[in-house]
């Protein structure tokens, strides 16, 4: 039987070494950088470079894309693709902000097929438009959920959410 | 021309009573392309979670998913760890380590049943599924649940094992060395589930790495990443294991590294009860700071990835969760196109989908009139037909149990 033993302990502990060189391949993309710990590191890439940006990661380190998070800020949505260097225990976030009013950022979905699903979970649910994704269909909310309304925003309300086909509410809401 | 229809196995799955929509579309009995719709059943976990304590929140995602109620709230307890860069002590460690691998043998012998109870191998559904349930007893006796253990907490763990638990746990991994081997070797050595599951529903190395698939689905495909090795946390750097691969990336392939993974844990799990250091359980975390994490834990369906965000009060201000399977079942549309259709049910299975995380009712449905064509039901007759015929070109007899 053929398997590949790989001894635990031997995992090469040169994350933060590969960070440096990443940054460094990156360069004017990126315009600030955080090193929580040597195993955690947030890039801030310029969004008019995310797809480039995202392209080195993936075809020039072999980066694992984890997922990817969006959230609610100030300006804007800030999008957070997580790649993971598996053998260097590294996990490089790139972040970036669609900013107000647009939202809009170019998809990395259409290079990175791993990165389909995630850009149509965050256009369903914090209304960040993916310019050039190959398919924007809804994943996350179902076909009825009303146009421009994006549950995970901070000024999302659910109180004007439609009730369902019985008009059931919660029971303290039914009694005020 | 053949003409070309669609047969749809969802929104909900008949056997596993689940919600998952798969829609094949098929020419003749040969997938040429398919979709995949989700989140019939969206709960809403990552924005409750933020209206949750921090200490609060393991609570809530370990019902993420009722087979991995270790992993998730490991992994957000690794998160926020990150956060706080507190060092757990070593015999929370071990701990955790336990109930992880405990996790994943139950997990894997949960899969295995099942595949073979879509191949038509009901006795090796019977019999695993005999040999699991000692599993979920040692796993309430060393947490006081079969499932949501809440057995992690950050910092540490929240209740401790004493010598007469962990003795207990040492000899359910000696009772159940013997019978997950005899498994083992009849599912290895069957010549006729090497001919239906070898060559089946293939993910290349390369479509792997496009579609960022991980655990048993990525290792089975050749790619040796495992997050117990590459991002340590509990015993697992402390103990002796291998990250276990195959290259065929076949269905086969992922169920002997899910049958050998089995078999490493029980060695994980009696060597952490060995070596189980004394000390404290907890590190007496009181304040979760500023700042941002991701954990990371291998569930036993792959890794799972939390994401959180502190902005210094008691809750968090954003937590992502992304199970295993939301990359997994993706990547269906490298293995499932161009296979015969009584092939797609394991192979859908192969992945070990996890429906808390996606979704499936199997109804077959002509494309064109609309009218029902088959349930999901029909097609695990077909793919259990498909191994009969195999066994008959074999000369293998079926067994028969008196």
């Amino acid at each position: 039987m053929t398997q590949a033993a790989t001894d635990p302990q031997s995992a090469s502990p040169g994350g933060a070494a590969l960070a440096d060189r990443i940054a460094e391949r990156l360069g004017e993309m990126v315009f600030a950088r955080t090193d929580a710990n040597p195993r955690r590191t947030w890039l801030s890439v310029r969004p008019e470079r995310v797809r480039e940006a995202v392209r080195v990661l993936w075809e020039e380190f072999d980066g694992r894309m984890a997922t990817a998070s969006g959230i609610d800020v100030r300006d804007g949505i800030e999008v957070q693709y997580h790649f993971s260097f598996d053998r260097a225990n590294l996990v490089v976030t790139l972040r970036v902000l669609a900013a107000r009013p647009e939202t809009e950022l170019d998809s990395v979905g259409q290079d990175l097929p791993a990165a389909n699903w995630i850009e149509r979970e965050m256009h369903d649910l914090l209304g960040v438009r993916f310019r050039g994704h190959p398919d924007m269909r809804r994943l996350i909310l179902s076909d009825d959920w009303p146009e421009g309304v994006y549950p995970l925003r901070r000024d999302y309300d659910n109180a004007n959410e439609r009730r369902g086909p019985s008009g059931a509410m919660p029971p303290d809401e039914a009694q005020g | 021309m053949v003409k070309r229809a669609m047969i749809a196995i969802g929104p909900f799955h008949p056997l596993q009573e689940e919600a998952e929509f798969f829609q094949l579309y098929v020419e003749g009995e040969t997938v040429v392309d398919m979709d995949v719709r989700i989140s019939y059943n969206h709960r809403g976990i990552e924005q409750l979670s933020t209206q949750k304590t921090f200490d609060q929140v393991p609570f809530v995602v370990e019902r993420v998913c009722g087979i991995c109620s270790a992993s998730h709230p490991l992994a957000y307890i690794r998160a926020v760890e990150d956060i706080c860069g507190c060092t757990v002590p070593e015999r929370a460690e071990y701990l955790r380590t336990i109930v992880k691998e405990l996790e994943r043998i139950h997990s894997h012998m949960l899969w295995l049943g099942l595949a073979g109870h879509f191949i038509g191998y009901n006795t090796v559904w019977m019999w695993v599924w005999k040999y699991r349930e000692p599993v979920l007893e040692t796993l309430e006796r060393a947490t006081g649940s079969r499932i949501h253990y809440a057995n992690a907490k950050i910092g540490g763990v929240r209740r401790d094992m004493d010598d007469e638990a962990l003795r207990a746990i040492d000899k359910a991994m000696d009772d159940l060395r013997g019978p997950m081997e005899m498994l083992t070797n009849a599912v290895l050595d069957d010549p006729v589930i090497h001919a239906r599951l070898k060559d089946v529903g293939i993910l290349t190395l390369e479509d792997a790495r496009k579609w960022c698939v991980t655990g048993p689905t990525a290792r089975g495909s050749g790619w040796a990443i495992d997050a117990r090795a590459d991002d340590p946390y509990g015993a697992y750097d402390r103990v002796q294991w291998q990250v276990r691969t195959r290259p065929e990336g076949d269905v086969f392939a992922k169920t002997v590294v899910r049958c050998l993974e089995t078999l490493d844990a029980l060695d994980i799990i009696k060597q952490c009860v060995r070596d189980m250091p004394g000390g404290p359980i907890d590190a007496g975390v009181e304040h979760v700071p500023a700042g941002e994490g991701c954990g990371r834990v291998e569930a036993p369906r792959g890794e799972a990835f939390h994401y959180v965000r502190s902005d210094g009060s008691n809750k968090p201000v954003r937590h992502k969760i992304r199970a295993p399977s939301y990359v997994n079942v993706p990547s269906f549309k490298a293995s499932c196109i161009g296979q015969h259709i009584a092939d797609v049910t394991i192979t859908l299975a192969s992945v070990d989908p996890c429906y808390s995380c996606t979704e499936r009712f199997a109804t077959a449905r002509d494309a064109t009139t609309g009218r029902h064509v088959m349930t999901f039901a029909d097609m695990v007759r077909m793919s259990q037909e498909r191994t009969r015929a195999l066994q008959k070109e074999m000369g293998v007899e079926p067994l028969k149990l008196e």
